[in-house]
């Protein structure tokens, strides 16, 4: 990142760009896409306008929105685990965090480039499954425990075929570091045909449909919405909180759809990259510099376009029953995720 | 030949899709409401209007009514003969109506029950107080409310024998 500007930059320097670079990276999205789809697309696919009053067309909303929680009395119930009720919604904001220090945003704009950046994803993915449980606990609420337990089993229910589902994109590229990933995809070709690289979700279609689904029910979007099920559980896990921790939950939940948008897109959709061969690039060290501001540019597109998907669905999908949400993923993405990976490496070792 | 089967999580999307074009397109559904106003239909319920001149505290609109929320009070008066030379009639004279619209109920039975035709829906809808013992709207205001009163519609023909 530093090289690649031509500045040098002591350590603290880059401590502090990193640290900005990271709330900007989950803060913007998240924001961009409560407006975007929460309020906006949500409302126009129920024939309505959305909020219109604070700023033009009501873009200032949600500012007014975060100053009405920051106002909000902080109520710990009498009977809660407080220290632990009050770190919950940290835990699950953590993951969040640390998830976005691995997504590659160009060549150098790497917070942290790991070799085995798909198993740091996806074992600090899971993280938000403790901050949910605990929450649930430390509540001392028959609905919150409810809500905590349910997303616990669903949440690691989905873990599994995400993780499978992401080991036919690693199988292909033969690597886990995502930057490589992203090389692999544009400097690919399609029979032949180079023009496009060969993003994944071509070979990779159902690997692509079973992370999306996944990731749907990990961010507990409807219809994978039972832990939060209003109508019957109150809020779940988060029927507690008040003020700025409910906020803190509100935006890891749209951060966290954020980052993972930015995951899929780095594994399926060839991230930052544009296919090498416009620029006659043949590798990741000839990618001009210019690449490290077009690159999020591009990532963020791909992001919203996904995120769009992930609320599209969310929108328009009734609520999975606790026993079939479980079979779901147990007997459907599961077995076929299995299978993906065994034709994938079958192809991979024959061609 | 049938058509295609579309799978219904499919035809689902394609419902939400279709919403949002149409209100990118043509405008929402809803009305943003202090800025431009609601027109309801015409035979809307919104408010009880009373004509004043038709009404002779006969009571039958009070005694009618479930939430007892109208009040009527009335004193027998004299007014001339209607021909010279004649006995001066009697006649009851309204003192006081007043509907108290923190008990209505909008039953319309008051509306039913009334043969002289003194009251009246309205479709008119912003008379909110911020005290609720200023909902209690008395003959002056009920009055008011008769402008906004749409004309009757046509009898069906043949009704009129």
């Amino acid at each position: 990142m530093i090289s690649a500007l031509a500045v040098e930059i002591p350590y603290w320097g880059q401590s502090i760009f990193r640290v900005v670079g990271g709330l900007v990276a989950v803060l913007l999205p998240a924001g961009g896409i409560v407006y975007l789809f929460l309020f906006k697309m949500m409302s126009f696919m129920q024939s309505r306008l959305g909020p219109m009053e604070a700023g033009p067309y009501g873009s200032m909303q949600l500012l007014a929105e975060v100053g009405k929680w920051m106002q909000k009395e902080d109520i710990a119930p009498d009977n809660a685990d407080k220290p632990i009720f009050k770190i919950a919604p940290l835990v699950v904001l953590l993951s969040t965090f640390l998830l976005i220090v691995v997504v590659p945003f160009g060549p150098d704009a790497v917070f942290a480039d790991f070799d085995t950046g798909v198993f740091y994803f996806l074992a600090v993915g899971s993280i938000s499954v403790l901050g949910i449980l605990i929450a649930g606990w430390a509540s001392a609420n028959k609905y919150s425990l409810l809500g905590g337990l349910r997303a616990a089993g669903q949440l690691i229910a989905y873990e599994l075929p995400m993780v499978l589902a992401t080991l036919g994109v690693v199988i292909q590229a033969e690597s886990m570091n995502l930057n490589r990933i992203i090389e692999v995809q544009n400097t690919g070709a399609i029979f032949g045909f180079g023009g496009l690289g060969n993003p994944f979700i071509l070979t990779q279609f159902v690997g692509f449909l079973i992370f999306m689904i996944a990731v749907q029910a990990e961010l507990t979007q409807a219809p994978f919405d039972m832990p939060i099920a209003e109508s019957e559980l109150v809020s779940g896990y988060m029927t507690e909180y008040t003020g700025f921790r409910f906020l803190i939950f509100f935006i890891a939940e749209f951060a966290t759809a954020g980052v993972f948008a930015f995951i899929a897109s780095v594994l399926f959709l060839g991230g930052w990259g544009v296919p090498f061969d416009w620029f006659g690039w043949s590798n990741i060290d000839d990618v001009d510099w210019w690449m490290n501001i077009v690159g999020p540019v591009i990532m963020a597109t791909k992001m919203f376009a996904l995120v769009g998907i992930i609320m599209w669905v969310r929108f328009s999908y009734p609520r999975f029953r606790e026993d079939q949400l479980q079979t779901f993923a147990w007997k459907f993405l599961i077995p076929v995720s299995l299978a993906n990976i065994a034709v994938t490496a079958i192809l991979k070792v024959a061609i | 030949m049938p058509k295609p089967k579309v799978p219904g999580l499919i035809k689902g999307l394609g419902v939400t899709a279709r919403t949002l074009g149409r209100t990118v397109k043509d405008g929402a559904n809803t009305v943003q409401y202090p800025h431009e106003k609601e027109s309801p239909p015409v035979r809307a319920r919104g408010v009880i209007a009373l004509h004043e001149d038709n009404c002779t505290a006969c009571m039958l609109c009070s005694r009618s009514c479930p939430d007892w929320c109208i009040y009527i009070e009335g004193h027998k008066q004299l007014a001339p003969p209607r021909r010279a030379g004649g006995k001066p009639r009697q006649v009851n004279h309204l003192d006081r109506f007043d509907i108290d619209y923190a008990l209505c109920m909008y039953c319309g039975i008051c509306v039913e029950v009334c043969p002289f035709d003194a009251l009246f829906w309205s479709p008119e809808y912003e008379y909110s107080e911020p005290k609720i013992a200023d909902l209690l709207h008395d003959k002056e205001k009920l009055g008011e409310w008769m402008e906004t009163v749409p004309e009757a519609p046509e009898l069906e023909a043949g009704a009129g024998k």
